[in-house]
């Protein structure tokens, strides 16, 4: 009937955004003072302040979460605040959904009312289904209901997520255009409908690289408001990422520790933003950009690899041979066009730089 | 005067910031309600005497009050105005009464700024002193000192119910700031306010109390301050001078915009009149103009989404605390509204509302700008007269008077002042000459007044003009002629700004064929570099990155499956690069520039025609063995190669018949090759044969036959000499050419 209860335990591979993060959540409702919006847990100030971190009055700290401009934090947060739904675009590894878990979290204290979008999505997975049992046994009827998470978003004036938008097919998106701009789920089969009550939003993230897949219709588009998640901003605040989130995943894998690979690991960051902003670090020369998104997302896959190359066939130290045919791997994409743009890219900025002999050697090589 | 008395003591100190347009209708406030009987402006008193231009009805905001000294106008500085400037708003006020009251200005004379320093550009007022005003919005807990002047003073509404309050409340944070900060590394600013109250001393003596001063909010306290005047006067004594000249020209709201130089720094003048402008209800008017030019761009925005936008501008203001929706709220509930979160159609907005594209008028009647000033001076000098007539002109550019009239003359076609156009010379073709039609125009007069927005000389102007549209070209070929342009009018201080932007045109350019394009002229210009002696060196370093570029992606472009019309275009190009090259003198460039001609004549997948043409470049420089040409040749028109290819590949190799004559070598290559194809295969190879050797001229094709006729004999005449000349060279006959000679490479005598 409901949805399966969680064994909330601590055993939890991946706690909930709200489970894992209770104490903060309870502290800031209990200092937030600012008006909050029907059926909210909080102010719309103290969701941006959960998000962005901060230091309450009581003195506890509150973790950022989200480690990026404030404004878009702000925007998001303003729009669930509004009958707008918030979309969150951006290319993979620019934390949609991490965002998108803790919005929910913070807003309704529940990230679970949650549609994973796909190719295969059924249209019931955003409105209801049946229990065929029940409907057999007792006839058509509210029990023989199986709500889908919209729905009880609605039902009980939460918010509802949705992954991965684009990835469901357009007739099943469109499922969505009446419950956000007539805010109601209609039940023919019972002559019934579920209205939404107040503080039911949704949030939906998708990825704007990606648009091959099922382009949104711009009726849904218009109903909502979208904020596309940058890349990070500074070299420093990437190396910082890729280096924290490669060692995570070189523990998870066995991998042993290569603090050396720092300088690495800041080169392959340099590769990707200088390819992916079109212009050198230093500001002086323009750069065609590839084809390939280049995330930061990339950029930890090949250092992972990179790290796992040099664990099982070299000498366990990073070295710009281990992560060059990686880089090529990301770059080129489109045989052609790409490698144009990557030849050009060792040639004229590569080559000159000091400190980079080795590197552009182990990437002639593999690029040859 | 015409007010009641003024009940409080003291002049009225209307602190502002410059170009705000809260400032300017809370000014607009205070001087309705207190009336004053002179109002003082922060500005240069020589000035004044321009100031009754400003209620002329041709006069439109913005506009620049210029001051420069008399000889040297490049030594000036601007006092910029916008319709939302307090300044002008205080002009206006005083103007417009039906007593119309007295307006001075009363900051230093730019007569002592000018002789300080040489023009480092409008006065330091032209900003509000960033630092200081950082540390009280830091008090009040903003971390954007510009959004916190914003809320508290240029978002106040019109101040109604205290219009005076307002501006005593500033002035007090300001003295407190003062008081806190002092005025260290300010050595200027306690001149310039000595200067302002000796003015206001002589002010009080002709009106009294009851008159208004409009400065920058940072001298508000100074200028209320007791001091003596013989210790103001100590401060202005031995000031140095020079003697100084004024006038208006027009402004615009992007360089308004532009930081540093002659702009003000506001980055959101189209913002500012339109708050300014607006009767109520500001962000409702600002999103719905933005819809209207996002339609206009056929974007699809509806009034629901201007409703949206409305809504979350506000709620984001809320959340922030801030009284109003500023242009922040504004944009981002912009971006996330109607443009899909993208940045895109934001930087249209940006552009066009924002900052926007109004232009100042000046009137008719106003005093010339310098820039007509000094190119009279260069016309007087130059013996160079504004004709209406047309005449043309000729120039012989190897002596000074006819070079500086043509420098002159390509400056002055960079600012858009067509007086000369260029003319095909008639006779001579030698590249020392130039034919120019001249015809001035009346309205060339507007043209040299709009052109002084870039600068007071005309070498400055063209120069300042140069960098602008480097910066604004969108295509390649627009940069390599504005390089040129700029070599020919010898603006040698513009051509690094070119530059940049031609490398870094250049860089994104992803079609081979511009950048092959490109390189010839860049080549080009770089011999009439050294000729005109600039610096080559930077152009040299382009040209090098650009060659470096074409060496690393032509050979894909060409292997991209070109129909034949482009396979020509790009022949062409391999042709145009080849010489270039030759012309550059860089390391290593032509190694890579062989390999790239060995890669194409090698690869299966480039065009024919491209394939015989670099087979045939390579084999004249020397890089290709004659048996490895015979092989590619043999390769190229061998049975199984397609014919259309094979023919391209053969007219490629040989489509100048007179070298074919004339190098033996080239010849015995095609002759052994033909003579060796296997006789049920000839027929199959002679209509390609045809296709080139028919389009010869009869007479190559002539001495083509008798050579091949005399064939076997060529081992022999290699050795020997020609028919009709001796085995050796005479000398003395030889000598007899090089008097002529001298005379075609030196030119007449002078």
């Amino acid at each position: 009937m409901t949805m399966p209860e969680n064994d909330r335990g601590a055993d939890a591979l991946r706690p909930h955004a709200e489970d894992a993060f209770a104490e903060e959540l309870k502290a800031l409702a209990a200092a937030d003072d600012r008006p909050r919006p029907a059926r909210w847990n909080l102010s719309p100030w103290a969701v941006a302040t959960y998000l962005l971190g901060g230091t309450l009055a009581d003195g506890t700290v509150i973790t950022p979460k989200y480690v990026g401009p404030r404004r878009i934090v702000e925007v998001a947060v303003t729009t669930l605040a509004t009958d707008r739904a918030l979309l969150l675009l951006g290319v993979p590894g620019t934390a949609k959904t991490w965002v998108s878990e803790h919005l929910a979290a913070a807003v309704s204290g529940d990230s679970t009312l949650l549609v994973q979008g796909t190719a295969g999505t059924p249209e019931e997975a955003i409105r209801y289904g049946w229990n065929y049992a029940r409907l057999l046994a007792h006839g058509p009827g509210r029990e023989a209901l199986v709500p889908s998470p919209v729905m009880r978003a609605m039902a009980e004036g939460r918010v509802a997520r949705v992954e991965e938008l684009t990835r469901i097919p357009a007739d099943v998106q469109d499922t969505l255009i009446t419950v956000l701009s007539e805010k109601t789920l209609p039940i023919p089969e019972l002559g019934q409908e579920v209205q939404a009550v107040r503080g039911f939003n949704l949030i939906a993230t998708a990825n704007d690289r990606d648009r091959g897949v099922n382009e949104l219709s711009s009726a849904l588009r218009r109903r909502f408001n979208t904020v596309v998640l940058p890349l990070p901003a500074t070299a420093d605040a990437e190396v910082d990422i890729v280096a924290r989130r490669v060692d995570q995943m070189g523990r998870a894998l066995d991998l042993p520790a290569a603090p050396e690979g720092l300088e690495e690991i800041r080169r392959v960051v340099t590769v990707f933003r200088e390819l992916r902003d079109g212009i050198t670090a230093d500001g002086r020369t323009k750069v065609k950009s590839p084809s390939g998104t280049l995330s930061t997302a990339e950029a930890i896959s090949v250092v992972t690899g990179g790290l796992a190359l040099a664990a099982h066939f070299g000498d366990g130290v990073l070295r710009p041979s281990d992560v060059a045919a990686g880089i090529l791997g990301a770059v080129v994409r489109d045989p052609a066009a790409d490698r144009v743009v990557w030849q050009e890219y060792l040639e004229a900025v590569v080559r000159e730089r000091d400190g980079w002999k080795d590197f552009y050697r182990a990437c002639r090589e593999v690029t040859a | 005067m015409s007010g009641p008395p003024p009940a409080r003591r003291g002049p009225l100190l209307l602190g502002v910031r410059h170009h705000g347009p809260g400032s300017a209708r809370a000014v607009r406030a205070a001087l309705d309600a207190a009336r004053p009987a002179a109002v003082l402006i922060e500005g240069p008193p020589e000035g004044d005497a321009l100031l009754p231009l400003a209620a002329d009805p041709g006069m439109r905001p913005p506009v620049a009050l210029l001051a420069h000294a008399a000889d040297d106008p490049g030594r000036a500085a601007f006092w910029p105005l916008a319709a939302f400037s307090p300044e002008w708003v205080a002009i206006r006020w005083a103007q417009e009464q039906a007593v119309p009251v007295p307006v001075r200005f009363i900051d230093l004379p730019a007569a002592h700024t000018l002789a300080a320093d040489s023009g480092t550009g409008p006065d330091e007022a032209g900003s509000v002193r960033l630092d200081p005003l950082a540390a009280l919005a830091e008090t009040a807990g903003y971390d954007d000192p510009e959004r916190w002047w914003e809320d508290v003073v240029e978002h106040r509404g019109d101040g109604a119910a205290d219009p005076l309050g307002a501006f005593a409340a500033l002035g007090e944070a300001m003295g407190a700031l003062r008081e806190a900060y002092g005025d260290e590394g300010r050595a200027r600013d306690r001149v310039r306010e000595a200067y302002m109250r000796q003015r206001m001393r002589a002010a009080r003596r002709e009106f009294g109390d009851g008159y208004a001063v409009v400065c920058g909010a940072w001298h508000v306290p100074a200028l209320g301050a007791r001091t003596t005047a013989a210790a103001d006067k100590a401060l202005l004594t031995g000031l140095p001078k020079v003697k100084v000249e004024t006038a208006w020209v027009p402004w615009t709201h992007r360089r308004l915009a532009r930081a540093g130089g002659y702009g003000a720094g506001i980055t959101s003048p189209g913002w500012y009149a339109h708050l300014f402008a607006a009767r109520d209800r500001p962000v409702e008017r600002w999103l719905t103009k933005i819809a209207g030019l996002l339609r206009e761009e056929d974007q699809q925005v509806s009034p629901a989404h201007v409703i949206e936008a409305v809504r979350l501008a506000a709620t984001l203001a809320a959340i922030r605390g801030r009284p109003l929706a500023g242009l922040t709220e504004t944009l981002e509930a912009v971006r996330a509204v109607m443009c899909d979160g993208s940045d895109v159609p934001l930087a249209l907005i940006e552009d066009r509302l924002v900052i926007g594209d109004v232009l100042g008028e000046v009137p008719d009647g106003a005093p010339a700008v310098p820039l007509q000033r000094d190119l009279t001076r260069r016309q007087r000098s130059l013996r160079l007269k504004a004709e209406a007539r047309e005449r043309e002109l000729e120039l012989d550019l190897r002596k000074d008077t006819d070079a500086a009239k043509s420098l002159l003359l390509h400056r002055l076609r960079l600012l858009g002042i067509g007086w000369g156009t260029p003319a095909a010379s008639r006779g001579s073709t030698g590249t020392f000459r130039e034919t120019w039609r001249l015809r001035w125009d009346p309205e060339l007069s507007v043209r040299v007044a709009e052109a002084g927005i870039w600068g007071t000389t005309v070498e400055a102007a063209a120069t300042a003009k140069a960098e602008a549209d480097a910066a604004r070209a969108r295509e390649l070929g627009e940069v390599t002629a504005l390089a040129e342009r700029c070599l020919l009018a010898g603006l040698s201080r513009a051509l690094p700004a070119v530059l940049r932007a031609l490398a870094d045109r250049a860089a994104l350019d992803t079609d081979v064929a511009r950048l092959a394009k490109a390189l010839p002229a860049l080549a080009r210009s770089l011999r009439y570099g050294d000729v005109r002696g600039t610096d080559a060196s930077a152009l040299a370093a382009v040209a090098g990155g650009l060659a470096e570029r074409i060496c690393v992606a032509l050979v894909p472009a060409c292997a991209a499956g070109l129909d034949a019309e482009a396979a020509a275009e790009l022949r062409g190009h391999v042709e145009a690069v080849h010489g270039a090259i030759a012309l550059l003198d860089e390391e290593g460039l032509g190694e890579r520039w062989s390999a790239v001609l060995r890669a194409l004549a090698g690869r299966d997948r480039v065009p024919g025609l491209i394939r015989g043409r670099a087979a045939r470049l390579l084999l004249d420089e020397g890089g290709l063995p004659a048996q490895e040409t015979a092989r590619l040749m043999g390769l190229a028109l061998s049975p199984a190669a397609p014919p259309p290819d094979a023919a391209g590949w053969i007219e490629g190799f040989a489509q100048d018949g007179t070298l074919l004559v004339h190098d033996e070598r080239l010849l015995a290559l095609v002759d052994t090759w033909l003579a060796g194809v296997p006789e049920s295969a000839f027929t199959d190879v002679l209509p390609l044969l045809r296709r080139t050797f028919g389009a010869y001229e009869p007479g190559v094709k002539r001495s083509l036959g008798e050579l091949v006729r005399r064939g076997p004999a060529r081992g022999a005449a290699r050795g020997g000499a020609p028919e009709g000349f001796a085995p050796l060279p005479d000398p003395s006959r030889a000598d007899a050419v090089l008097p002529v000679l001298a005379l075609l490479l030196a030119g007449p005598p002078a």
